[in-house]
């Protein structure tokens, strides 16, 4: 039964992302000028034979459908194509920056689910006490700042006044320091675009887990369990976290995708080298392949993360599975 | 006690005197490390199929080229370690070194210097530095003869800076495409440093050449040219000190800012043939533009000394002519259109547009390059109120991203567009594509934008092209200068201010007319 949903979710999944690449190939294609005049730019100026033979290279003098035919059938077989910017597979550009997006994304999710859940679990003890509110204070605003702006405030802070972190890169290319001193220097350089982008989530994910939290510690079921004399800690932590953090997993896996195009604001503003920084550059560049192939894996990840939030989901809640 | 004073005074300034001079004279300091910050992101690597800043910084250092200049426009030995002109001019013998090798140890030849010669002439995209070439003489393995349809007096300077790199024929003689070739990747050249790593976008690590032909040199072991985001945070890095050099530097209030640091020597040197100049170009085919007294009128409403004083802090300089006041070709003496708002008014009344009962004679949309805001976009909101003094409406027009500027530009939709266009050393490189009749080509950025035609320029900067005296050269084009000017196809208005802003431990900094295009063998860091 569940395998059954699982192809079934993965059969919508496939026709989603067919639609997906439609669409932003559309899209990027509205945008006026194409790539030859990005890379004539780049070369300070080229000839009309120069710009007809880019054109002709990358297949930009055939009508838009063969261009999109041409596409999807070596999308198909796993050929993203060549970047025309780059002028490397599209595939090995992606793969070398995934990892630095993934290590962004989920270190900003641990973060803030982690944060975030003693937060509201803290907010929840006295919810009109100081911390209550001290919890309120901090999601209001960290909900309401944009993220690039607490990146550019961070990164004034860091840059003068507090030079404790690194403001730019993934690691100091510089340095020569070792393996175990590399991934030091790249927890160090993770610090602050980490932050920036789990700060949003955590706002919300204190908020939600404060409610969450004190609508269950009236219910029932509670007070049945503190009748029978459970200690506090053990309510708190398996009967009603148990129950608070479902909504937790459940946004946490819808946002996903949102988190995903935050780090492409968050990686533009600390010039992390992952997916976000190459859509970015692709985008100004016209690259095509580069930008359709960035949207193929996000929009690949972001289902995937929706299927495996599923999973999770009957997990914490062995109630859905059983309905089926 | 007075005598042992003067005596202690004169022996402090005679110390003071040696131990400046030792400073000067210090010996070149061998190893070390120099990064180079930059926001310019190359595409590949081999400038033999890509011109422009970002793959020429890396490229001068990965290959070697026939000939590299000094600071006063002389060309230098360098892969070449002589050279004679013919004395028609219609050909250029090259003597190689001997024992010159590329990175993976295989010797340089004179067919190697064939190979890359035509390489160029194909698929670069400055087809006139090497357009007359008729064909390749290899004698023998060092002497390459280089033979023209007629005499090509740019051609020395086209085979320096990256603009010719020496190819390996081994590897680019495959048969592919050289421009979307694996190897462009993955350089094999003959210069100072081999290219160790390359991270597209985010930074390119240069070794030293253990086998370098120059004996004893480059002095660095390595040279790391690190991306940045933008130039605020290119700045932020230089003032740290994170890295030790960051050339083509233009943000006149950063400029301004990083002067302030002890540790950071500012230059603008090093940019004389870049030859960056900062213009408004109009639409000669526009209804109004068409006529030569609107846009002279519109040259003489503009103050340029507001715009580098004011505007850019006096970091640029007011820029006369096509050809920028380094380069030996420059006209100082043409109309320079000093602000003269009557002589403006009176132009455009002349010209049959007076002004309307709501105090304007016409208006006309402005665009510019985004993202170079000091350069373009301010000058831009500068010329609204500016021009509106001499009745003109200016409507600006805001591109969101290069590509869709320059496809309006490109596309000859544009009233007037603020542009930058380099001279790229010889005029014949980067000066004549914008102004010759046959160079009129919708779609094709900073090709003759401005459907500018004057058969008389023509026929000048064609003869100039093919001069072989200097001086000949140097009048033909004073003369064709002096006409466009008059015709005011542009209005020029200043030099970018190009500066590279480098570590004082940085010795040797480049100022070659090339500066970081060209190979950085003697710079050093001391430690």
């Amino acid at each position: 039964m569940l395998l059954l949903t699982v192809l079934r979710r993965l059969l919508y999944s496939a026709i989603l992302v067919v639609a997906v690449l439609v669409l932003n190939f559309l899209l990027i294609h509205l945008a006026p000028g194409d790539p030859a005049d990005v890379i004539a730019g780049e070369m300070g100026g080229a000839t009309q034979e120069i710009l007809d033979s880019i054109r002709k290279t990358y297949g930009l003098d055939q009508p838009l459908y063969v261009q999109l035919w041409v596409y999807l059938k070596n999308a198909a077989t796993g050929d993203l194509g060549q970047s025309y910017f780059y002028n490397v597979p599209v595939l090995d550009l992606i793969i070398s920056r995934t990892g630095a997006t993934l290590l962004l994304v989920f270190t900003a999710l641990g973060f803030a689910i982690v944060t975030g859940t003693f937060l509201g679990v803290l907010a929840s003890y006295k919810p009109t006490g100081l911390i209550s509110n001290l919890v309120t204070v901090l999601s209001v605003v960290g909900y309401a700042a944009p993220i690039f702006w607490t990146g550019i405030m961070l990164i004034i802070l860091f840059a003068s006044v507090l030079p404790i972190f690194p403001i730019s890169n993934m690691y100091d290319v510089t340095k020569d320091v070792g393996p175990i001193g590399h991934v030091m220097d790249v927890l160090h350089h993770l610090v602050l675009p980490a932050f920036t982008l789990g700060i949003v989530y955590l706002a919300q994910y204190s908020r939600l887990t404060r409610a969450s939290m004190l609508e269950i510690l009236g219910s029932d079921y509670i007070r049945t369990a503190r009748a029978k004399g459970v200690s506090e800690r053990q309510i708190y932590a398996r009967h009603a976290l148990r129950n608070a953090i479902l909504p937790i997993i459940t946004i946490a896996g819808l946002q996903f995708g949102s988190i995903v195009s935050g780090a492409v604001l968050v990686e533009t503003v600390f010039n992390w080298p992952g997916l976000g920084t190459l859509a970015f550059d692709s985008i100004l560049a016209r690259d095509y392949p580069t930008i359709l192939g960035i949207l193929f894996f996000s929009a690949v990840i972001v289902i995937m993360a929706n299927l495996i939030t599923d999973l999770l989901y009957r997990f914490a809640d062995p109630r859905i599975g059983a309905q089926k | 006690m007075i005598k042992l004073s003067r005596l202690l005074t004169g022996s402090a300034l005679i110390a003071s005197i040696f131990m400046s001079t030792a400073l000067f004279a210090q010996e070149p300091v061998k190893g070390g490390t120099l990064v180079i910050g930059s926001t310019q992101k190359p595409r590949h690597l081999n400038p033999a199929v890509q011109s422009g800043i970002a793959t020429a910084v890396p490229g001068a250092q990965i290959f070697a080229t026939p000939l590299r200049f000094d600071a006063e426009w002389n060309p230098q030995p360098y892969l070449a370690e002589s050279w004679k002109v013919s004395d028609d001019g219609k050909s250029i013998t090259l003597q190689l070194r001997a024992g010159a090798k590329f990175h993976d140890g295989k010797p340089i030849t004179s067919r190697d210097v064939a190979f890359s010669v035509k390489t160029v002439k194909e698929n670069h995209p400055f087809k006139t530095m090497f357009a007359p070439v008729s064909s390749v003489d290899t004698p023998d393995d060092l002497t390459a003869i280089i033979n023209f349809e007629s005499a090509h007096p740019a051609a020395l300077l086209a085979m320096s800076s990256a603009l010719l790199p020496i190819l390996p024929e081994h590897i680019y003689g495959d048969g592919q495409d050289p421009k979307s070739h694996p190897a462009n990747n993955n350089t094999v050249g003959s210069g100072p440093f081999m290219l160790s790593e390359f991270k597209p976008g985010e930074h390119i690590i240069l070794k030293k050449n253990p086998d370098y032909f120059i004996d004893g040199q480059p002095y660095l072991d390595r040279i790391i040219i690190k991306n940045y985001k933008d130039v605020t945070s290119l700045v932020l890095a230089t003032d740290k000190g994170e890295v030790d050099m960051a050339p083509f530097m233009t943000s006149t209030r950063d400029l301004a800012r990083l002067k302030k640091n002890d540790d950071l020597e500012i230059t603008n040197k090093g940019y004389a043939a870049v030859g960056p100049v900062n213009w408004l170009a109009f639409n000669t085919k526009h209804d109004i533009l068409k006529d030569k007294k609107v846009r002279q009128a519109i040259a003489y409403a503009i103050d340029r000394d507001f715009i580098v004083n004011a505007l850019h802090g006096g970091f640029s300089s007011p820029v006369t002519g096509p050809i920028v006041s380094g380069s030996p070709f420059a006209a100082p003496d043409v109309n320079t259109y000093a602000l003269d708002l009557d002589k403006a008014n009176a132009l455009l009344d002349e010209a049959g547009y007076p002004v309307g009962d709501d105090g304007t004679r016409f208006t006309l949309k402005l665009d510019y390059i985004p993202g170079f805001a000091e350069m373009q976009k301010t000058v831009a909101e500068y010329l609204r109120p500016q021009l509106k003094k001499a009745g003109i409406n200016v409507e600006l027009r805001a591109s969101p991203d290069f590509p869709t500027w320059a496809k309006r530009v490109g596309g000859h939709d544009f009233d007037m567009s603020m542009d930058i266009v380099f001279n790229w050393g010889d005029p014949v490189i980067g000066v004549h594509r914008t102004y010759l009749c046959n160079n009129i080509r919708p779609g094709v950025i900073w090709s003759n934008t401005q459907s500018y035609c004057n058969e008389k320029v023509d026929a000048l900067l064609e003869q100039a092209g093919v001069e072989t005296d200097k001086a000949k050269r140097a009048e033909f084009y004073r003369q064709a200068q002096a006409l466009i000017v008059d015709d005011a196809p542009l209005a020029f208005i200043n030099e970018l201010p190009y500066h590279t802003i480098y570590n004082k431990k940085v010795g040797n900094a480049p100022v070659t007319i090339w500066g970081t295009m060209a190979p950085l063998d003697d710079v050093y860091k001391a430690q």
